[in-house]
């Protein structure tokens, strides 16, 4: 198959027919890159729904240079051979995010000084970046109570975005299916059937792939902002995942369990619930050394790891 | 009008049962395909009959029909939308309880067209005495040999359902409708793939509007010329029209595409006028979703022509000065409406609506509805004028589907042709009317 030439912010880059634009932009790297709120390249269908990655088509391809009339969610859209993408270059898909990060924040709480995500937030990086300085809304937010999903799971529906991924991971790599959306529009909510406990194997996934704080590890939950503990990669031999994770330590003591992540915030692989939840002594784990964390973050700032940092003081990815 | 297509019969008692609906004339249609076309055949009268989607977009319906696949060896689908829930549009309802056995002969047609087996209706939940009428017609058409194995010996066999939704706007979108026609969440699909290429249950389907299909039967009957002769440029045929609002004879009307808007309204044949004592102040032409247009730029276009009911004449002048002919959902307002509070009505509509999926129009439709709230009973800022504008024009065109857009154009047309109304809302502190 010959590859496809498709130019995104003036980098240009050859893709396999097939390829996304949000992959295509992904194999370039760095600031064409993007954001991403609901596409997960580990879950199919994923994508489509936050719109946070919507760009610019100025040129569909070289048969049809027609630009393409509507902004499109580059995670959902395929590249076609000579396709010119605007990312960062377009004022208008700048104005755009913009406007799309204020969407997901008006109902959002706000409440990072309680929420265990913070430091590792999606949201907050995307606000950080994207988002206005003050608010326009002046109107009550939705809410619901915090539910147990399951005793390992806490829901806070109040921050979720409904980005879906929670859904796909119950619906791809759990079995018997308890979990999905009620209602609808603003209103509709992340639950399961008639408060149903979810159990089994694979369901504490729904946390690590979860971009907000609305799906947290009760385990961990209000033990220590995350900044404050230490990851490292760790691996033990496991019946039922590859048991590669990453122990987030305090002192001598591991707080939390979860899978690696790799710069867009995915899951390497996805790990059992044994060992995220049930392994928390260091006899349970062989440690490899210190995680690096790829991702812009708070999580980053920590120095635990000696960055690489070039001549004009700008740190590396 | 010289001859009615799609009504002409209506007022006949007893059109609903099998025997009267025949002894018309009814399932000709059926006959002479079934012994004298081939399905492509029927989609070249089609084709040639020019006839438009009525769900609202306005799609060539023969254009639709071929872009399915016939080469593949799955299945195909036909499916009739009956899922009209639009504010001010009520048309396929009156076909549907009046006349079922035109929709169900117009499904035949189209079903042997494509080449379907087994197809659907899919009826507003809402609808379910509607339903009890539709399915009692299909019962019937079965007794009488025009539904089921070999029809009327022809070797061509179909089998047709009717299915209640849930009572959800959204499933009249028509990938949220087979989304729900499959047992599922009624959430828009991502497009491309369309449903003609991935339709229902992963195979080539088509999905026409109530209105659309209940044209086949007097299309095939006729001639596509025939039809084609009827209406004006490329707005062919008749269009139900449902008028409702400040008009002294509201209800629905069969016209000729073409006809003037100011006789739509004025004339006795028609809507009748102004309510006594009253005059025009605004009409919202197609269906909630459509810009809201003053009585002077529905009347006449912003260079002074005179408005008519087709696709062409009510697009004029784009959505600066123009509209769109939707869905047929006609509402009319007399200088007693306070535009903001029908916008507010709207906007709480598309708001419960939305189906959630994407954020800018599950986070955005709110949040105009409770601006708009906030300006209609007096706490309003001028502020808050530009943020709906704001609002609306990042929904527009940002979300999955086009329901993003039907909440965001009564929004972004409403302040640009009664800007001053919301504004006397702010200065006044309260409703002025
Ligand atoms: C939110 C939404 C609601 C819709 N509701 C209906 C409906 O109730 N009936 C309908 O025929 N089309 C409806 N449509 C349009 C359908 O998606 C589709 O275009 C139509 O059924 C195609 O039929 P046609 O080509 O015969 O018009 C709706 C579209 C949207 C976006
Ligand atoms: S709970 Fe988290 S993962 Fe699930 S839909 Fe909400 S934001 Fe997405
Ligand atoms: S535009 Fe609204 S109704 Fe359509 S998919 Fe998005 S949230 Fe659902
Ligand atoms: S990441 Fe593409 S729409 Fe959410």
């Amino acid at each position: 198959m010959p590859l496809l030439k498709v130019t995104i912010d003036n980098i240009e880059v050859e893709v396999e027919a097939g390829t996304t634009i949000m992959n295509a932009a992904r194999k370039i790297g760095g600031s064409v890159v993007p954001p991403a709120m609901c596409y997960y390249s580990k879950l199919e269908g994923s994508g489509g729904y936050c719109r946070t990655c919507l760009v610019k088509v100025s040129q569909g391809s070289f048969k049809d240079n027609r630009p393409m009339p509507k902004l499109v969610a580059s995670c959902r859209t395929p590249v076609q051979d000579g396709m010119v993408v605007q990312n960062r270059t377009s004022p208008e898909v700048m104005d755009n995010r913009r406007a799309i990060t204020e969407f997901l924040l008006i109902n959002h709480p706000l409440d990072c000084p309680v929420c265990d995500q913070a430091g590792e937030c999606h949201l907050q990086d995307l606000s950080y970046e994207h988002g206005l300085e003050v608010t326009r809304t002046e109107e009550d937010r939705r809410t619901f109570d915090p539910i147990d999903i399951g005793d390992l799971i806490k829901l806070h529906m109040n921050r979720c975005i409904l980005c879906y991924r929670c859904v796909k991971v119950a619906d791809q790599i759990t079995d018997g299916r308890v979990h999905g959306v009620l209602g609808r529009g603003d209103h509709s909510e992340i639950s399961t059937l008639i408060q149903k406990a979810v159990d089994n194997d694979f369901s504490g996934n729904m946390i690590d792939v979860c971009p907000v704080g609305a799906l947290t590890d009760k385990t961990f939950r209000f033990k220590s902002r995350v900044w404050f503990t230490r990851p490292f990669d760790a691996h033990r031999e496991c019946s039922k995942c590859c048991g590669k994770t990453v122990l987030w330590m305090k002192g001598e003591e591991i707080l939390r369990v979860t899978g690696r992540k790799d710069k867009y915030g995915e899951l390497e692989e996805f790990i059992c619930n044994d060992c995220r939840f049930e392994h928390k002594e260091n006899v349970d784990w062989i440690v490899e050394g210190p995680r690096k964390i790829e991702r812009h973050s708070v999580i980053s700032q920590n120095h635990y790891e000696k960055l690489d940092i070039p001549e004009d003081g700008e740190e590396t990815e | 009008m010289a001859e009615k297509i799609l009504l002409k019969n209506i007022d006949v008692p007893g059109l609903a049962s099998f025997e009267v609906y025949r002894k018309l004339g009814g399932y000709s249609a059926v006959e002479k395909v079934l012994k004298n076309f081939t399905p492509d055949q029927v989609t070249s009268e089609v084709t040639k009959s020019g006839l438009r989607g009525r769900g609202g977009a306005g799609f060539p319906a023969g254009m639709k029909w071929g872009f399915i696949d016939k080469k593949t060896n799955n299945p195909r689908y036909f499916v009739c939308n009956f899922d009209e829930s639009e504010p001010g549009t009520f048309k396929d309802r009156h076909i549907g309880q009046l006349n079922p056995h035109q929709l169900i002969e117009g499904m035949i047609l189209g079903s042997y067209a494509l080449g379907a087996r087994t197809s659907y209706i899919y009826i507003r939940g809402e609808l379910f005495y509607v339903l009890r009428i539709i399915e009692k017609a299909i019962a019937e058409a079965y007794k009488n040999g025009f539904l089921g194995e070999n029809i009327l010996g022809s070797g061509y066999s179909l089998d047709l359902y009717c299915q209640p939704g849930a009572g959800a706007y959204i499933c009249g979108e028509e990938t949220a409708l087979l989304e729900s026609l499959e047992g599922k969440r009624g959430n828009p699909r991502i497009k491309p793939p369309f449903p003609a290429v991935v339709g229902l249950y992963g195979c080539p389907t088509v999905v026409n509007n109530v209105e659309t299909i209940a044209a086949l039967p007097w299309i095939i009957n006729n001639g596509g010329e025939a039809y084609s002769a009827v209406g004006i440029g490329n707005s062919k045929g008749t269009k139900l029209i449902s008028a409702c609002g400040h008009i002294n004879k509201p209800g629905i009307y069969e016209i000729e595409l073409g006809l003037p808007v100011e006789e739509f309204i004025y004339s006795d044949e028609y809507c009748g006028g102004i309510r006594p004592g009253h005059t025009l102040k605004a009409v919202v032409a197609g269906g909630s979703s459509v810009p809201i247009l003053p009585a002077n730029l529905i009347l006449k276009t912003a260079e002074g022509k005179p408005r008519l009911m087709s696709y062409e004449s009510l697009s004029e002048g784009g959505f600066q000065s123009g509209t769109m002919l939707g869905s047929g959902g006609f509402i009319v307002m007399d200088e007693t409406t306070c535009i903001v509070k029908n916008l507010l009505t709207f906007a709480k509509f598309y708001h419960h609506e939305s189906c959630g999926q994407c954020s800018p129009c599950r986070e955005g439709t709110g949040w105009m509805e409770k601006i708009l709230h906030r300006i209609e009973s007096g706490h309003g800022t001028m502020k808050d004028i530009d943020l709906l504008v704001d609002i609306s024009k990042h929904i527009e065109g940002n979300t999955i589907c086009p329901l993003g857009d039907a909440a965001a154009w009564p929004v972004a047309s409403a302040i640009r042709h009664f800007r001053e109304e919301f504004e006397e809302h702010v200065k006044l502190q309260k409703c002025p009317f």
